[in-house]
């Protein structure tokens, strides 16, 4: 194979990287913004819905698309549920203290991982894709499910930034953002909100890991290699930015997948960990970020 | 945690004052002698545990430097304690130093380290310096794997041969003898609790916990606070290399596992358990969580799980750990 495809098909790979990277990382990236707090156990999210898909799928017989649809449904769900438990029971008491909130989240991060040892095993197990077609470019194939996972994850970006900018609830989540006092002051159920928030970013995380399930297989370490991309994008990017989320995360997953094929992912990684270094010597509120009030 | 709220503890005799019985000191030296002793009473396993105990406890106290005093949580010093480990075992293996020059390799290398590391990262601030130390330490135990020719990755590799015997002032010690390996544990242990005690106590000292207190207060009253962090850290990350490179000497394992990110957040368990910017908490707090894994990895597998609910658990209840509370309740003396 000559360079031209060769890059193309590094860049394809890319593609898949960023469109479920920039999924994960709004999750964080949105929790960040809302709540200003750091969710160490962002990662774990994503790997519990992962494990839970290969259950959900598990569960029916018959077509992979339908168990793959069920697990698509259920598994942020309960994903999302569970967030919501360790909101209530431990973020909400300690106050959301940044310090005290990553040391909590990081115990949470130590619980859940230890728990899908415990119930699922060591094993890296597989989910069927959905769909089996192989698209056939003149120098390769490709599997045609890969552009179904940057189809959904564009539909669902766009989602989320309607769900942001055009409707109320976008405008709470806004406002509280905003300013926690003001909003308060105006009725706007803070505490309310919080727990929300931190629900649906775990639950994107938990999509984001179905949808690369098919592709790369559930395991109950996964979530570290998510969560620090997540960290280097949402600082890339700029905290509490959607738009520089999706950016970072294009910048980081082409690169990380080029870099990938020609090198090795473990150099991607170390550079990907050196380029965040430059940006916050450079801009320290990320490339898109405004400065902090 | 208790970072912003509690006033400044007025802890300190006035210079000249101090009387020849130092209260402060003789608790310190007597917890030191009480693990001293402690040598001649423990079975044989007890006493291999204690010695990788202090060890570790050296690196606690190391981390305690900046997070308890200085109030920057770090979640990367395993990168420093790496970066001992190493900078010892490698000058071993490929440059075939002996032990007492390994043992300054190490502490070099982590001194290098730490000041570079320390002028990129302390741009940053509060929740931005957490997640860019955790990335510093990531790339390095990313790059222990990529060099894998010389670190052998995961696997690692043991010391073995000379490096095992210690050369020092025309003296020999044999590192594989429990009883050696037990008391320069202990040395290090004592060097590293006197130098923070000391640090702790001095003027810089009282300048740093200013900077914990109120950063822009003491910004404006005149100090550079960017240089006395970068003091504070490098410190921190020379005593965490000190403990790293001991590690690799004393028990002749080197392996990528200590640059991993379960290693940044141990010594902040310990230190959070044993209590948050006092001197002796550190010691306290990696003994107990030592052997609270120890005791339930006998009866589960599932230690991970120790670790998780002992940390949900510390801030919830108990965000000044063991010393801090004792602090809270009376003895104000304590450092």
């Amino acid at each position: 194979m000559d360079f031209g495809p060769y890059l193309f098909l590094a860049s394809l790979e890319g593609l898949v990287t960023a469109a479920v990277l920039a999924l994960t990382a709004l999750g964080l990236s949105l929790v960040f913004g809302v709540m200003r707090i750091v969710n160490v156990a962002h990662g774990e999210f994503f790997m519990l819905g992962a494990v839970l898909a290969w259950w959900f799928a598990g569960l029916v017989s018959g077509s992979p698309a339908f168990g793959f649809l069920i697990a698509l449904v259920l598994s942020p769900l309960v994903v999302g549920a569970v967030a919501l438990l360790c909101e209530r029971t431990v973020l909400k008491r300690i106050d959301y203290n940044p310090e005290a909130t990553i040391v909590a989240t990081i115990g949470l991060l130590y619980i859940i991982q230890q728990l899908a040892l415990t119930f699922y095993g060591p094993d890296a197990r597989p989910v069927q894709a959905p769909i089996n077609f192989r698209i056939v470019f003149p120098w390769f194939g490709w599997s045609g499910y890969k552009l179904v996972v940057i189809g959904v994850s564009i539909l669902l970006l766009l989602a989320t930034w309607f769900v942001l900018t055009r409707t109320r609830l976008g405008l709470i989540m806004r406002a509280t953002q905003y300013d926690r006092e003001t909003a308060q002051a105006f009725a706007i159920p803070v505490d309310k909100v919080y727990a929300a928030v931190f629900a649906i970013g775990a639950m994107l995380a938990a999509t984001a890991a179905v949808l690369i399930v098919p592709i790369q297989q559930a395991h109950y370490l996964m979530g570290l290699d998510p969560l620090l991309l997540s960290f280097i994008v949402v600082i890339i990017g700029g905290l509490g930015s959607i738009l520089g989320t999706v950016v970072a995360a294009l910048i980081i997953g082409l690169s990380d997948g080029i870099i990938s094929v020609f090198f090795s992912p473990t150099l991607a990684k170390i550079l990907a960990t050196l380029l965040v270094a430059f940006v916050l010597v450079i801009r320290p509120q990320g490339l898109f970020g405004a400065t902090q009030r | 945690m208790s970072v912003d709220s509690s006033p400044i503890q007025p802890t300190k005799p006035v210079a000249g004052r101090r009387s020849l019985f130092d209260k402060v000191l003789f608790v310190h030296l007597a917890a030191l002698a009480i693990l001293f002793l402690a040598q001649f009473v423990l079975s044989d396993y007890h006493h291999l545990t204690l010695a990788r105990v202090m060890v570790l406890a050296s690196f606690a106290v190391g981390y305690n430097i900046l997070f308890g005093y200085t109030g920057l949580l770090s979640l990367g010093h395993a990168m420093f304690f790496a970066a001992g480990l190493y900078g010892a075992g490698l000058a071993a293996t490929q440059l075939s130093f002996g032990a007492s020059e390994a043992f300054l390799a190490g502490i070099f290398a982590g001194l290098v380290l730490s000041t570079l590391i320390g002028m990129i990262v302390l741009r940053t601030s509060g929740v931005s310096f957490m997640i860019v130390t955790m990335m510093f330490a990531q790339a390095g135990y990313l790059m222990s794997l990529y060099f894998g020719e010389f670190t052998r990755g995961d696997e690692g590799f043991v010391l073995q041969g000379d490096i095992r015997t210690a050369h020092l002032f025309g003296l020999s010690f044999d590192l594989t003898s429990p009883d050696v390996r037990y008391n320069i544990a202990l040395a290090l242990l004592a060097v590293c609790v006197l130098v923070c005690l000391a640090l702790v106590r001095s003027p810089i000292g009282r300048i740093l916990i200013a900077i914990r207190e109120n950063e822009e207060r003491a910004r404006m009253l005149g100090y550079d606070t960017y240089r006395n962090k970068l003091f504070a850290l490098v410190v921190s990350g020379t005593i965490s290399a000190a403990a790293g490179a001991a590690y690799a000497l004393l028990f002749a394992y080197v392996g990528a596992t200590f640059a991993s990110i379960q290693y940044s957040i141990l010594p902040l368990l310990w230190v959070l358990l044993g209590g948050v910017g006092t001197v002796l908490g550190p010691i306290l707090g990696t003994l107990l969580m030592f052997y609270l894994v120890d005791i339930t990895s006998e009866y589960t597998s599932a230690y991970m799980l120790a670790v998780g609910v002992a940390l949900i658990a510390l801030v919830l209840f108990f965000p000044k750990g063991i010393i801090g509370t004792l602090r809270d309740k009376g003895l104000k003396w304590l450092p």
